[in-house]
């Protein structure tokens, strides 16, 4: 049967005290090497945990916040989970609904025998403007769903969809803020109006009654809008609505009906039926039933493992510095100019982060070589992905003279687990934090913008869980 | 292979004050320096046969020279070897004497670093690297690297291994105030260095070398020319350079306690200077020391001090101007700053001014073998060069 075979999910490490902006509880914020996709990339390789990726033959991508207007974001994301290059990848864009959207195509792509596993991953880091109520309300985040048509854990039983046409939250082209209308239309013509009209849609159709539903996984606009629709749709809001998560990470956009819906599997069981429905332009709405492979799923960091983990900011201006929102001093320049040639015939190097190993002596090395370190025989090298290996610090630097939104810059060279070795940032990291021999993971973040280009790479982090 | 010990000479040499010369074009300092070694050899432009130009961020090719210096269509060559290339412009230079092509030949190296906006002009990505996913590593977060797996393998603690680091800053900061061609000449002391801010830790302000505008120049012949010319000419006993393959970064279990570069440079220098014993033969030494941790390396590297015991060394004094085997009596990187390819022909000139007892208030006492050390590029991918010079005798 077809459904969600797998799940991730990823909440960045740190969280905005609301009491900086006049609020309650914590919102995510995704570090300033982060974005939609990098987030994406991380709830993937959370999701693909222990799968061949080999396996996947689609990825779609979900976000309203990609780095270009035009150029896709999937292959990127595809790169960076290391999928193959013979799949069907694209972006679902521009709306609050693009995660389940996708996720309703891949289901429906999976079904059709286009495909027999589909990565599903949304992921968003919307802005809103500084001490603003949308800044206060809105967080960062990402997760994925792989759907396949065996084992699924999680299948569909329904689903129903609004087409609805309404100027209610929007971000013209080439602007940084999201506007909206006042929230008394936006409310209650829109988010209410319509997500009330798709879900009784799917429920009057296919003979539901809301005492079916174990769980109901609502997007939300705030917690008093979201308890308010599940009561008018005659559910519990006590007992059967899943949490929205406003004060430990807040709205993430596309992003967060699919989060929410994974915080409800990791605690759901066997026998479950969970209602899904999203907002944007319309709604999504999805009747899902648990079956008991859903066991098999509970070794991800998903929504609790990344939720646990977490360094709270109460400095204001960092969080503004990091949004690109406070000028900075310019640094020395490097020598060296963009190439997209270069970029291009590095790919695999920098985004998959595929070294190389010598066929003769064993030994691996990154970034991939021709000539062996270690017994110099030519030519004979396999790929060697590091990815997801751990790795060991040698030694490790912190600069205080490039400037960057976070100082001091931590340089570390990493002593992979299985051989190689690399130099790379340490991110998310106080120096207090690390020593020699510190044991580190593999992330993927944004190195830089040169020329209206985003530069891919990976840094070292301490683990997250 | 053979040696290049006793084959050439150096006839005269000049070397500019080092610092912040705003007034100074590079023409200024080209000319400055090389009419000073002029001077000193008693020849004049038009004797120079072939000459060598060390630049890095200072022109491109050996035209700059040429312009400067009113070269009248001599062959002119530039040299760029990182901070090597001070001494490999010089190398190249005896070895075109070596040869027996040329029989007078000019070594130049100069730098406008001041001319650029914060000095360094631009950094070097590691390696080349068009994609621009790495990043510029300042040169303190490169030679930083070396520091805290030094302190942890020899058991110091990183406030004891700070203070050993801040001992020599104070070393180099004394000998700087001796020397009038210092861009800094003033004493500093051990508390300035550790309260100074740090700049990639565990490296302070003041555990790193100045940036500054210099230029020193060498004229070369072969020895029979050269005693007729003056007594006290300076005998090339070595010259070797070694360069690093990037062995550091790309295995993964090599040490960042010692530097290889150094090591291999080293034993090749000895071999071919046929010195067994540098501590007690090496009279004085000029090292690459742009930050201090690099210092108490090349101690180490260099066979000064044993494996681990450099910073016994530094506690008794032993590479101070009055200690058994003074290193960088004439300030160093630390008072020079590090006009890239200016460096190497600077250290020199003060080897060349001391075997000819004519360092004044530095005079080291019996100075008859000098070494000199350079130490560019980023680790893994280091390029070590290492001369020997002596008096004839």
């Amino acid at each position: 049967m077809v459904g969600i075979t797998s799940y991730g999910a990823y909440v960045p490490l740190f969280r905005l005290d609301r009491k900086v902006v006049g609020g309650r509880g914590e919102k995510a914020i995704c570090g300033f090497d982060e974005d939609s996709i990098t987030m994406a990339v991380a709830a993937a390789r959370d999701c693909l945990n222990g799968i061949d990726r080999e396996a996947v033959e689609g990825l779609y991508f979900a976000t309203t916040t990609p780095p270009y207007a035009e150029k896709l974001g999937a292959p990127i994301v595809a790169m960076g989970a290391n999928l193959r290059r013979d799949i069907f990848a694209t972006d679902f864009a521009n709306s609050l609904r693009a995660g389940t959207s996708a996720l309703k195509l891949a289901l429906d792509t999976v079904k059709a025998g286009s495909a027999k596993k589909v990565l599903v991953a949304a992921a968003d880091c919307r802005l809103g403007i500084p001490r603003s109520a949308f800044e206060q309300n809105c967080g960062d985040g990402a997760c994925a769903l792989l759907i396949g048509d065996t084992d699924a854990a999680v299948t569909v039983e329904a689903s129903y969809s609004i087409s609805d046409e309404i100027v209610d939250i929007w971000r013209p082209e080439g602007e940084k803020f999201v506007r909206y209308w006042e929230e008394r239309f936006t409310a209650t013509m829109g988010y209410l109006s319509v997500v009330r009209e798709a879900v009784s849609g799917l429920m009057k159709k296919n003979n539901y009654k809301p005492s079916d539903f174990s769980k109901v996984v609502l997007y939300a606009p705030t917690d008093r809008r979201c308890a308010e629709l599940a009561r008018s749709l005659g559910f519990d809001a006590k007992t059967q609505l899943q949490n929205p998560l406003f004060d430990v990470m807040g709205n993430t956009g596309t992003a967060f009906p699919l989060m929410l819906l994974v915080a409800a599997l990791e605690e759901a069981k066997a026998g479950d039926r969970i209602l899904l429905a999203s907002y944007g332009n319309g709604s999504d709405a999805f009747v899902f039933q648990v079956n008991k492979q859903i066991e098999k799923i509970r070794d991800r960091r998903g929504m609790k493992g990344h939720l646990a983990s977490k360094k709270v900011i109460t400095d204001y201006m960092r969080y503004l510095r990091w949004r690109g929102l406070l000028p900075m001093e310019p640094g020395v320049k490097t020598v060296e100019f963009y190439s997209a040639v270069a970029a291009w015939r590095e790919r695999d190097q920098n985004l998959r982060l595929q070294g190389t190993r010598c066929q003769a002596c064993g030994t691996v090395q990154f970034p991939p070589q021709r000539i062996c370190t270690k017994c110099h025989a030519k030519d004979q090298m396999e790929p060697y992905y590091l990815s997801d290996k751990k790795g060991k610090i040698a030694t490790y630097v912190g600069d205080h003279i490039t400037p960057m939104p976070e100082m001091p810059t931590i340089t570390a060279e990493v002593d992979f687990e299985g051989g190689g070795r690399m130099e790379c940032y340490t991110t998310d990291t106080m120096l207090e934090q690390l020593a020699i021999g510190s044991v580190v993971e593999m992330t993927f973040r944004k190195m830089r913008v040169e020329d209206g280009v985003h530069i891919y790479f990976w840094k070292s982090t301490l683990p997250r869980t | 292979m053979e040696s290049i010990a006793g084959k050439v000479a150096i006839v005269g040499m000049g070397c500019t004050k080092f610092g912040e010369l705003w007034d100074k074009s590079f023409y200024d300092l080209i000319i400055d320096a090389c009419y000073e070694a002029f001077e000193d050899a008693g020849l004049e432009s038009k004797d120079i046969q072939a000459a060598w130009y060390g630049s890095r961020e200072t022109g491109y090719t050996g035209t700059w020279l040429a312009g400067a210096l009113k070269l009248e269509y001599i062959p002119v060559t530039r040299v760029e070897n990182f901070c090597a290339g001070g001494q490999d412009v010089l190398r190249n230079a005896c070895y075109g004497v070596a040869s027996g092509v040329y029989d007078i030949a000019l070594a130049c190296g100069v730098e406008k670093c001041k001319d650029h906006n914060i000095g360094m002009s631009f950094l070097i990505t590691n390696p080349f690297d068009r994609s621009m996913t790495e990043w510029a590593l300042p040169p303190a977060s490169q030679f930083g690297q070396y520091a805290i797996p030094y302190f942890r393998h020899y058991g110091l603690s990183d406030e004891e291994g700070r203070r050993i680091l801040a001992k020599i800053a104070v070393k180099n900061h004394h000998n700087g105030t001796l020397n009038p061609k210092a861009h800094f000449q003033r004493e500093i002391t051990v508390e300035d260095v550790l309260n100074a801010p740090i700049i990639s830790w565990p490296l302070g302000l003041y555990d790193a070398c100045g940036v500054s505008d210099g230029c020193a120049a060498a004229i070369v012949t072969t020895p029979e020319i050269a005693k007729s010319l003056r007594k006290d000419y300076m005998l090339v006993k070595a010259q070797q350079i070694a360069v690093g393959g990037n062995q550091l970064k790309l295995q993964s279990g090599r040490d960042f306690h010692h530097i290889q570069e150094n090591e291999e440079a080293a034993k090749k220098a000895y071999q071919e200077a046929g010195i067994t014993n540098p501590r007690k033969e090496i009279d004085l030494a000029e090292v690459h020391d742009c930050f201090t941790i690099t210092e108490l390396l090349i101690y180490e590297g260099l066979g000064f001090s044993a494996p681990g015991k450099g910073p016994e060394d530094v506690e008794a004094g032993t590479f101070t101007l009055a200690g058994e085997l003074p290193v960088n009596p004439d300030g160093g990187l630390k008072c020079f700053g590090h006009p890239i390819s200016a460096s190497g022909l600077r250290m020199t000139y003060e080897i060349y001014k001391q075997l000819q007892d004519k360092a004044g208030p530095r005079q080291v006492k019996n100075a008859r073998i000098g070494l000199t050390h350079s130490l560019g590029g980023n680790l893994g991918q280091h390029i070590c060069a290492i001369s020997i010079f002596s008096m004839p005798d």
